[in-house]
């Protein structure tokens, strides 16, 4: 289980996220809604440690996340997914999947792994020796998720997944994460601006707007309560 | 004819060692966008090291290792204790450190081995090989240049096509934030990057020594050509290094054999203009995107 209590993030005299407190529940989708600028991105970054958090704690399993740097939270089976699909474009398909895995001990597991994400996305296996920039946005994504997954998280952290693909290969990414937390018992967070898609998977929503939590419920209720979605997630 | 041959395979020789100081600019720029101006000051810091060990009665190998060793350390200390501190400034900053560097270590080896030209011991006969009746320009020494480089090149692209060390430094340039989320340590690799280009430029320093003779600035005038064939080559390219260095080779030394060699530097000049007025990027460059 992730914990988050109290945590504030400032850039500078802005406040980012105002003393964010909620709870993601094991093998269980986390959906963070909210407009742009409301903090979605700045709770993930400060969750992976890219960005300090002023106070407050997030702890995933009992250890403390803040205050972490990115390259040791790794190593506790949290994984990023990156906005604006993360991958890096001048490696070939194959060295960024192998990028995911090169921290862990066991080499045949990772090769394992990658040949999973090959048969779970077969467009990156016909490519695999390419350069990344030659994928499409939503192969992008799918590798992306493919590199998260050849780290074998236990808490996937998904920033804006939909961002920029067309309505059909949205639901196909958003199906395959569900896919994923039942398959293999990931704990998601998926932070995302299309709350329609995500309400659409998720177990539990959280709102944020201008940086604080306004609404934490099943997201069943969200989706169904239609003076809560027209007033913070447009639809 | 006979001109002819002897100017190409001079070409190669020289352009032999531009390829292996240009690399050495190629690998800091990969991983830090930072053109470092102090390489050949470094060098030759290396390159008086081994000489002060030869004179020692230290075998020529070890001299070699002990500059390469000289490159590692003056890399790794650059990286960690100037340019680390200001990584995140300006980016003319680590340019005028760079300059500032030059400057220092060219004084800093007059001050302790004396500004004063002085020769390099070649572990090869210099002599060109006989080929029928007449010497051709090319020696065993030259052999042995060509052939270290060659190494050296076959190694870095191992390093990095093919071992995970080299993906994480690839991932660590091309994309500093993605790689510490996948556990890379991208400081510890800006340090090796560093440690492993000045470890190159030594070895370009030793290899040129015997030419260009040994002074506190005598790496000067092989840095610009090495500079100008990094970037005909697009700076980010290590096989755009070696292609460089020995196109530079060629223009230097038929301009210099059939025009005069005060026109060297200008025919340098001249072919870098006429490059980038077509291919701004460089020959062998990715991408057309550049900072600086």
């Amino acid at each position: 289980m992730l914990q988050i209590e109290d945590l504030t993030v400032s850039y500078g005299a802005v406040k980012a996220l105002k003393s964010v407190s909620f709870e993601a529940n094991e093998a269980k989708i986390t959906a963070v809604l909210g407009a742009n600028g409301a903090g979605k991105t700045t709770l993930l970054r400060a969750l992976s440690g890219l960005v300090h958090a002023t106070t407050g704690s997030a702890k995933y399993h009992g250890t403390e996340l803040i205050g972490k740097k990115p390259e040791d939270i790794v190593y506790l089976g949290v994984a990023q997914v990156p906005e604006g699909r993360g991958v890096i474009g001048e490696l070939t398909i194959e060295e960024n999947l192998r990028l995911g895995g090169l921290f862990r001990r066991d080499a045949s597991g990772t090769k394992s792994d990658i040949n999973e994400v090959y048969e779970f996305f077969p467009p990156l296996a016909q490519r695999r020796s390419k350069p990344t920039f030659t994928l499409s946005g939503g192969e992008r994504q799918m590798l992306a998720i493919g590199r998260a997954i050849v780290a074998r998280p236990t808490l996937l952290l998904l920033d804006e997944p939909s961002l920029g693909l067309a309505p059909l290969i949205t639901a196909s990414i958003m199906s395959f994460i569900k896919g994923l937390c039942h398959q293999k018992g990931l704990t998601v967070l998926l932070v995302e601006q299309n709350a329609r898609s995500a309400l659409s998977i998720a177990d539990f929503a959280v709102v944020l707007s201008v940086g604080e939590v306004v609404i934490a419920k099943d997201a069943a209720q969200v989706a169904s309560d239609s003076d809560l979605r027209h007033h913070y997630l447009g639809f | 004819m006979h001109q002819f041959v002897n100017l190409t395979l001079i070409g190669i020789t020289t352009g032999a060692v531009y390829a292996a100081v240009a690399m050495g600019l190629v690998l800091i720029w990969r991983a830090t966008r930072t053109v470092n101006f102090a390489q050949g000051a470094m060098a030759t810091f290396s390159t008086y090291v081994a000489v002060t060990l030869i004179d020692r009665n230290v075998s020529y190998w070890l001299a070699l290792l002990a500059a390469i060793v000289t490159g590692l350390i003056i890399g790794t200390l650059t990286e960690r204790l100037l340019m680390r501190p200001i990584a995140n400034t300006n980016p003319l900053n680590p340019v005028i450190i760079a300059i500032g560097m030059l400057i220092v270590l060219e004084a800093v080896s007059g001050m302790i081995w004396g500004a004063k030209y002085r020769e390099f011991p070649s572990n090869f006969s210099v002599t060109g090989i006989k080929v029928g009746t007449s010497r051709i320009a090319l020696s065993a020494f030259d052999i042995y240049v060509m052939v270290a480089v060659l190494v050296l090149m076959v190694a870095l692209l191992i390093l990095f096509r093919w071992t995970s060390l080299g993906l994480k430094m690839r991932a660590a340039a091309f994309s500093p934030e993605i790689a510490r989320l996948l556990g890379v340590r991208v400081g510890r690799m800006l340090t090796l990057g560093w440690a492993l280009a000045v470890g190159m430029a030594s070895v370009a320093g030793v290899l040129a020594a015997p030419n260009v003779l040994l002074y506190p600035n005598n790496m000067d005038g092989v840095n610009v050509f090495a500079f100008t064939a990094a970037i005909l080559g697009g700076l980010d390219s290590p096989v755009g290094a070696l292609v460089g260095g020995l196109g530079m080779g060629f223009v230097v030394s038929y301009v210099g054999g059939y025009l005069g060699s005060s026109l060297e530097t200008i025919g340098g000049l001249i072919v870098l203009l006429i490059v980038l007025s077509f291919r701004p990027q460089g020959i062998f460059a990715a991408s057309a995107a550049r900072r600086v």
